[in-house]
């Protein structure tokens, strides 16, 4: 085809030909990159084994809802928006960069497939894609520049600010756009001014509007802004290539794969180490992480994959108390130690063992501030995952000694007495002792079985107010007809909080005893009112009969009518449901509990902001309700404010450590008398129809 | 620095309630949980971190039944390199000084710079540790919240007085020291790190392995006996509050506004 400039693969310069510059780009930037990508895979095939090679259907699913579609984007509306206009412009100018190196060798080359029509159609969405991308780019980074939102600022403790990266790589993407619309517009205005064939531009597109200004240029002009930009686009691609390895935009690199990756279950923490089976753990020579390569080369990867954004500390309720924990900087340190101790320019020993973690890069405070709550990973862009590294880095501390004081006595207790409180054994079923005439529980044993377990755990065994939420699921369940029974003393802690505060062969004990107790019993179906004692028995335990949260029981008796409701008393009450961590976020109960209050004739509910798998969390349950961290205010102070700014004077909980802390911080905040806090339980019973 | 830490198992006092049984010969055993003493458990981790800063070795030693063999396990699990069990039918009964004079015989048998002791048991007198340094001689500090290292032939070691303030002593070693609680802050032992030491060969010494004559301990050398244990009567202006929690607090509430306490 005749065409009006000379193209890369044919022009000279000086004398040189350009072509060996076509040549010598992308052979030195693939080099580089290559080089760069192999240091960076060290670590990782350093690191502790993680099975993730299984569940493909299912991982193509996260990739596809995830990654492609970017799902979770819009969370954050503008940003959100304007990444996915970043993103869907690449995945389409990924195509056109690709083929333009090959353009620079070879000037009449097109992709296979994209000769035809389809070429066409590509081209024309290419140019607004283009377009997209810079408009995009621009707004992003007003945002950096002006805007400047709270999530982004880096707190002095963490070293300095990041937006200097982030203009950075927004300067080089839209000057890749800019070079490529006007090697595209230079050539199409001298194609025309020769009357030859012209490509198509979408009109109003970023090549478009470069057409239009370089109508009246010369054509020596022209021929220079085609191969000059050319080869800007050329050098800054691959420039940009290499550049993205250096920091959070390696995520452009391994978001594919880490959320390919990413936890499928949720709810559940990983084994100690992958491989090893529960009744081998005492064979392991070190549990958890103590050193940068006792991380799983998942949570490796999640280092590189982070991006920055800080979502996941802006939903971090630890963060939002001053605790000192923010999910982003457990991601970010973690990545500049693996650029530390695997630098690309290895100097004497190439690389470095790592020190302790613990003391050096994380603090043990920080650690401990996790209530594993699971609003960061809900959040995460990109599926990184925090609980299992929180966990694994507490496994290594209690592996060490390093313990809080104030978590060393209920984690004895536990030991010896199977509660926290150390209360005896044989007082854990003393709470039925109050139930009103004619309501028996039925203790299970040689004597006594039942269809139905009521798993109660020990803070609705043993605290006094908490006891209240027992007696109302029993009144629920026998009104409901259900045959029941407990464990009495047979039932240990579920060993919820054990688990995830790295307690592991504690918790392996609790699951034992409750593991026999319960299969002994011979139910075939269990129901707590305990959410941290649902999650362990549901995702923890292994080969136990079905477990279902009391809301959900509600929740179906109430559509079978076997429990029927009257009406509520109207007297201005407007009720809020607090989603606990560990009945929403890590097993997706957030419509069970609702329905069970709007089954209450009457009734007026209101949402709050956070809700549902935004839900903030109360303070933290089990242990957590025993460790005194550093913070500001309480978390649950927080959430008593958003559920008064909600308009609710109720808050409604289906979880006995939420109403704790909502109970706490509702005196705390000085609300007592305008703010109440009730079990759905306790709600539900007193509005059972006599 | 070669360190021997006496330690004791005693009726945990957070994870029981202790009641004295019918007959006043005991308190009610049935349903107690036991750990290793509080300030022992101080007093070993304190030897510890001397091992680790100049080195040496930690030895933990009990007398007691065979199940005290649990606790000296445990604090082999949080670091202690040896552990030693003196138990005998022969030891069962002792009083305070029977107890020193059977720590005596071991600490004799081997070569220590530095012993150490809890400053009292939950169950306890507070007497062993002065006892045992006197029957060997040895300079003694009690209440110790504070140990510095000098050299090895002396060492610093500080007690809280009153007022908050601080008092420092030099003392030659080797010497007994009696541990308060406070002086550091206890690792954790977990189930893992106590399977790990759960095979470990402890050795048992008797009334003959220690050569300590029968009448001198056990309730044969006993000086001191427990006569009874009760609950004491109600004095005067004395009241029991009783019922739950909420029943209780209310209850003092009232009287603390109707006393003008609380206004």
């Amino acid at each position: 085809m005749e065409t009006a400039l000379i193209a890369p693969a044919s022009y000279s310069f000086l004398g040189i030909p350009t072509i060996l510059f076509s040549i010598l780009i992308p052979i030195a930037g693939v080099a580089l990159f290559t080089y760069i990508m192999a240091i960076r895979i060290a670590p990782l095939v350093l690191a502790a084994p993680d099975f993730r090679f299984n569940r493909i259907v299912e991982r193509v699913v996260k990739v596809v809802r995830i990654w492609l579609l970017q799902w979770r984007q819009p969370r954050y509306k503008t940003a959100g928006i304007i990444h996915i206009m970043i993103f869907a412009g690449f995945l389409v100018l990924g195509i056109r960069s690709t083929s333009l190196v090959v353009i620079g060798l070879s000037e009449g080359f097109v992709l296979p497939g994209l000769g035809g029509p389809l070429g066409v159609v590509y081209s024309f969405f290419k140019d607004y894609a283009a377009t997209m991308v810079l408009v995009a780019c621009c707004l992003a980074a007003y945002r950096r520049i002006v805007v400047k939102p709270e999530r982004y600022a880096v707190p002095s403790k963490y070293g300095k600010d990041h937006t200097s990266e982030a203009v950075f790589v927004l300067g080089m993407i839209s000057t890749l756009m800019i070079s490529e619309s006007l090697f595209e517009a230079s050539a199409a205005v001298a194609q025309a001014r020769q009357g030859l064939h012209v490509e198509f531009i979408a009109p109003l597109s970023l090549a478009w509007i470069f057409k239009v200004m370089l109508t009246w240029a010369s054509l020596s002009t022209l021929q220079g802004i085609h191969i000059i930009m050319y080869y800007v686009h050329d050098l800054v691609f691959f420039s940009f290539l290499c550049f993205l390895p250096m920091g959070k935009h390696f995520h452009v690199i391994t978001s594919f794969f880490n959320v390919f990756f990413m936890r499928i279950d949720r709810g559940n923490i990983k084994p100690v180490r992958h491989g090893v089976a529960d009744d081998k753990l005492d064979d392991l020579e070190s549990f958890g992480v103590k050193k940068l390569e006792d991380f799983t080369w998942k949570h490796m990867l999640d280092f590189y994959s982070c991006a920055d954004c800080g979502r996941c500390s802006d939903n971090c309720p630890a963060n939002a108390v001053k605790r000192p924990l923010s999910p982003r900087f457990i991601s970010i340190k973690g990545r500049d130690l693996v650029f530390k101790n695997y630098p690309l320019y290895p100097y004497g020993t190439p690389f470095t063992k790592g020190d302790d973690l613990i003391g050096n890069i994380y603090e043990e405070d920080e650690i401990w501030s996790c209530t594993t709550c699971g609003a960061c990973e809900q959040e995460c862009p990109l599926g990184i995952e925090y609980i299992d590294k929180i966990v694994d880095l507490r496994r290594g501390m209690v592996d060490e000694g390093m313990v809080p004081q104030s978590l060393q006595k209920p984690l004895r207790a536990l030991e010896k007495r199977g509660n926290p409180w150390g209360k005896m054994e044989k007082k854990r079923a003393d709470w039925t002792k109050e139930l009103p005439e004619g309501c028996d529980v039925k203790v299970l044993g040689k004597k006594a079985s039942a269809e139905t377990l009521y798993f109660l755990d020990s803070i609705t065994s043993f605290d006094d107010r908490m006891q209240d939420i027992g007696r109302a699921t029993v009144k629920v369940l026998n009104a409901a007809g259900e045959d029941f029974g407990i464990l009495g003393k047979a039932e240990k802690d579920s060993g919820n909080e054990v688990r995830r505060f790295g307690e592991e062969m504690l918790f392996q004990d609790l699951k034992d005893q409750n593991t026999d107790a319960i299969l002994n019993s011979g139910v075939s179906k269990i129901v707590t009112s305990d959410p941290h004692a649902y999650n362990a028995l549901k995702n923890d335990y292994a080969d136990l009969p079905p477990v279902e949260h009391i809301s959900q029981y509600i929740a179906r008796k109430v559509k079978t009518g076997a429990i029927q409701l009257k009406a509520a008393e109207g007297n201005g009450k407007v009720y809020t449901y607090h989603d606990p961590c560990y009945l929403g976020r890590h097993n997706s109960v957030y419509d069970d509990p609702r329905e069970a209050i709007d089954a209450i004739p009457g009734i007026k509910r209101v949402d709050m902001e956070k809700c549902r798998d935004r839900s903030f969390c109360c303070g933290g349950g089990g242990l957590m309700l025993f460790y005194e961290p550093e913070e500001e205010q309480r978390m649950g102070v927080l959430r008593v404010e958003m559920a008064a700014k909600a308009g609710a004077n109720v808050i409604v909980t289906a979880c006995p450590f939420c109403l704790v802390n909502i109970e706490d911080a509702i005196k705390v905040a000085g609300l007592e008398g305008s703010m109440e806090a009730i079990d759905l339980a306790e709600l539900v019973d007193s509005h059972i129809e006599a | 620095m070669e360190i021997l830490v006496c330690v004791k198992r005693v009726p945990d006092t957070a994870e029981n309630e202790i009641e004295v049984n019918s007959d006043g010969t005991d308190i009610e055993r049935d349903d107690l949980v036991y750990s290793v003493n509080e300030w022992d458990n101080y007093a070993v981790e304190e030897a510890i971190q001397i091992k680790d800063n100049v080195g040496g070795s930690v030895t933990v030693v009990s007398v007691g039944d065979e199940e005290s063999e649990e606790v000296v396990r445990r604090e082999m699990a949080m670091g202690a390199d040896n552990g030693i069990l003196l138990s005998d039918d022969a030891f069962e009964g002792s009083d305070g000084k029977g107890i020193a004079t059977l720590l005596k015989a071991a600490v004799e048998k081997g070569k220590y710079d530095l012993i150490l002791t809890g400053a009292q048991a939950d169950d306890g007198a507070a007497q062993v540790g002065g006892m045992l340094a006197a029957m060997l001689d040895l300079p003694y500090a009690s209440l110790v919240n504070k140990v510095e290292m000098v050299d090895d032939k002396k060492i610093k070691v500080g007690r809280e007085i009153e007022g908050g303030n601080q008092e420092m002593n030099e003392i030659d070693l080797p010497c007994v020291l009696s541990i308060q609680t406070g002086i550091n802050e206890p690792r954790y032992v977990g189930i893992r790190g106590i399977r790990k030491v759960a095979s470990v060969e402890i050795p048992v010494h008797g009334a003959g392995d220690l050569g300590v004559g029968a009448d001198a301990v056990g309730a044969a050398g006993a000086k001191v006996k427990c006569l009874d244990y009760y609950v004491p009567e109600l004095g005067e202006g004395a009241e029991m509050l009783e019922g739950s929690t909420d029943e209780i607090v209310e209850k003092l509430i009232e009287l603390l506004k109707a006393k003008g306490g609380l206004k």
